[in-house]
């Protein structure tokens, strides 16, 4: 039959525990990636790629980041926006001085440097649980953004405070700077999201994540039960803190090229990071997909819808925008807390007993 | 007395006057978290739609005038009259009731026995909607707000001091419109804490806040305790947006004051009253004597952005529960 344990026999622990226990699961992950591989690079142009395509996968790896410390590890962080302009500044700190090396190792050691700064504001959440935790990586936010305007070290001493993502190559292609091909845009963010996809997958299935998500159930009787709550929480902020380090890095070189901070790494970058997890749900690899795909997509059709159809005002519809997504917050944590991701979850189950409920 | 010495010490009242404002902000948000465990992000969101509203009935506008002229293709702005301060709190006070019953009624009610933080996100919800409905029905340009407070700096004061120092001082400059704000907050907290502690409904509010299920068994209405809690809030918020509206004009960045009493709260406690109040002055002056001492000639100045932040971040460190709130107790 079509989505069936039934039938699907396991000969080993390694098929036994494998992530998609069901064939068709298996399959269809397998055809994403295939179509997200083999056939949108070649049809792919500016529009999709600069409108939808390049932001929902960047956005989708800090969704990923912010999902393991808030929707797996209970810790919430409104510092978002900051960790993603440490990777964006310390990803343009290595570019120009270290012309040579190649950008994708600048990126992935951006996201490490991101981690050890995550990391750090991390260590207050050991005392602090939270309102008054989600209240102090504020200072996080404000402290960074601050720093990237003031310092004039971070913007290489510019006259404008602006950070310019200058030229790199990837096997010949350009993937940053002004002359840059769609298809190569998406390509190096799409190699990204694969492999954070998978890593934090991975990571949440193991120890690390169980133990995450004991201090996420209940922080004392996890400690009780023998999880340390330093090293929990610490690597939860770390592994976060690295991937929305990436994605700030992606955003700055390979997405807009040129960045100021206050601007693109604001406060508000950080809500929306977070109501994406919210909207995509909590605790979910596929909910952060989810969230950032219909976050990314919601502002474009909106705008199709209202300007282009119903002819009304840009800034009516601006309005109407937050008016939605506010009102989409609030119903979602009404109705569904957990998010688009439980939905497709009930679809599935539905579907495993379709046409027999009984 | 040196002019600096003096100097430092206008720093320090200046200080106090804005964490008077910030305070007004941080009140609110007790009120609404003592009663029903909810931590209002909206709450500086509901100042700035309270400014709004005030300065839109005000000025005649007509509410949605905007979204009615984009669907039905019309050109109205305005009623065509002005209607006077006092009937225009009135109304925006009857405005925020509203508010706060369609709030209880359509979003926490449904969200009763939900995580705090659940209940935190969804208020960041609230608070987007709100900005979003209030762009709509007054439109986002800025608008002043001329309640007839008094503007500028205080002469009397001025030329009152300015024979304490030397010859290169002239007087402390204090603005007119803090020193209203600070006597307003001050008759607000004392009209509150009587309100809480003399009347039915006070007692009522603090029987809920005290525990839910008790006050319910008790024969108190939680609805209708929510209901007044919010609408408190939103006389709080109003008081608050019309301070800061006159100051500094309505616009979006009224909003962001409620990010500035969240280090308020977390130094005061997010429980008392009195915490908020003491909490707002500490800021005020902290990040004020930070600036003036540290920020401005060591650190390329625009440190308030942040001081407040990493100031409750350091406290909290050492005492998690703030200066007067109630000690945490953990039980697995």
């Amino acid at each position: 039959m079509l989505y069936r344990e039934a039938g699907d026999f396991k000969t080993t622990y390694v098929a036994d525990s494998q992530t998609f226990p069901l064939k068709l699961d298996r399959i269809g992950f397998w055809v994403t990636l295939a179509v997200a591989w083999l056939v949108i690079p070649f049809v792919i142009n500016d529009y999709w790629a600069s409108s939808l395509l390049v932001p929902f996968l960047i956005y989708a790896i800090a969704a990923i980041g912010l999902n393991i410390l808030t929707g797996y590890c209970g810790q919430v962080s409104l510092g978002t926006g900051g960790f993603m302009a440490v990777g964006a500044y310390a990803c343009y700190k290595l570019m120009t001085s270290f012309p040579d090396v190649n950008i994708m190792i600048h990126i992935v050691l951006a996201g490490g440097i991101t981690a050890m700064v995550g990391a750090a504001f991390g260590l207050p959440s050991l005392r602090i649980k939270g309102f008054y935790l989600a209240v102090a990586t504020l200072a996080a936010q404000f402290f960074l953004v601050w720093l990237f305007n003031k310092v004039s070290w971070f913007y290489n001493y510019s006259a404008s405070g602006q950070i310019n993502a200058p030229e790199r190559f990837v096997a010949g292609v350009a993937v940053t700077g002004p002359n840059t091909p769609a298809w190569a845009q998406y390509l190096i963010c799409l190699f990204f999201v694969t492999i954070c996809a998978v890593i934090a997958r991975n990571l949440t299935r193991g120890t690390i994540g169980r133990s995450w998500m004991a201090i996420r159930d209940m922080d004392i009787a996890a400690e009780i039960i023998g999880v340390n709550p330093l090293k929990a929480k610490l690597t939860a902020f770390a592994v976060s803190s690295f991937f929305v380090g990436v994605a700030g890095a992606l955003f700055f070189a390979v997405y807009l090229g040129a960045v100021e901070v206050g601007e693109a790494f604001g406060i508000q970058k950080s809500f929306l990071v977070l109501f994406m997890i919210i909207i995509g749900g909590l605790g979910s690899i596929f909910g952060s997909f989810a969230g950032a795909a219909f976050l990314v997509l919601l502002p474009v059709a909106l705008k199709w819808l209202g300007v282009d159809v119903m002819g009304w005002p840009t800034d009516l519809v601006a309005h109407f925008q937050l008016v939605i997504v506010g009102a989409l917050i609030m119903f979602f944590l009404i109705k569904e807390p957990h998010g688009l991701a439980q939905l497709w979850r009930l679809a599935k189950e539905k579907l495993r007993l379709w046409p027999f409920p009984y | 007395m040196s002019a600096d010495f003096l100097y430092g010490i206008e720093v320090i009242i200046n200080g106090l006057m804005a964490g008077v404002l910030y305070a007004l902000v941080a009140l609110g948000f007790v009120l609404i978290y003592k009663a029903s465990g909810i931590f209002n992000y909206a709450q500086g969101v509901m100042a700035l739609f309270s400014a709004l509203t005030l300065a839109g009935i005000m000025s005649g506008q007509v509410p949605f005038a905007h979204l009615i002229n984009a669907i039905f293709g019309t050109e109205i702005h305005y009623f065509g009259w002005e209607v006077p301060v006092l009937a225009a709190i009135v109304l925006t006070l009857v405005v925020m009731v509203v508010f706060a019953w369609c709030v209880q009624r359509f979003v926490f009610r449904h969200l009763v026995g939900q995580e705090p933080i659940i209940l935190f996100m969804a208020t960041i919800g609230l608070a987007y909607f709100l900005e979003g409905v209030g762009d709509l029905m007054w439109g986002s340009d800025i608008k002043t707000l001329a309640v007839g407070l008094p503007q500028g700096g205080s002469m009397f004061v001025e030329n009152a001091t300015s024979g304490l120092g030397g010859d290169d001082f002239y007087g402390f400059f204090i603005d007119k419109l803090d020193m209203v704000a600070t006597v307003v907050a001050i008759i607000l907290v004392a009209g509150l804490i009587a309100f809480s502690q003399y009347t039915k409904q006070g007692r009522a509010m603090r029987a809920v806040a005290d525990d839910h299920q008790a006050a319910l068994s008790v024969g108190i209405s939680l609805n209708f305790i929510w209901v007044l809690v919010w609408s408190l809030a939103g006389l709080v918020a109003l008081v608050a947006g019309v301070m800061w509206g006159a100051k500094s004009g309505v616009q979006f960045s009224l909003s962001l004051i409620a990010l500035k009493a969240l280090p308020v709260l977390m130094l005061g406690g997010f429980t008392s009253i009195p915490g908020a109040i003491v909490g707002g002055l500490i800021i005020g002056v902290g990040e004020k004597l930070f600036e003036y001492l540290i920020g401005a000639p060591f650190l390329g100045g625009a440190t308030e952005n942040w001081f407040a932040y990493v100031l409750a971040l350091l406290f909290l460190v050492f005492r998690p529960q703030g200066l007067f709130g109630e000690r945490i107790i953990e039980r697995v």
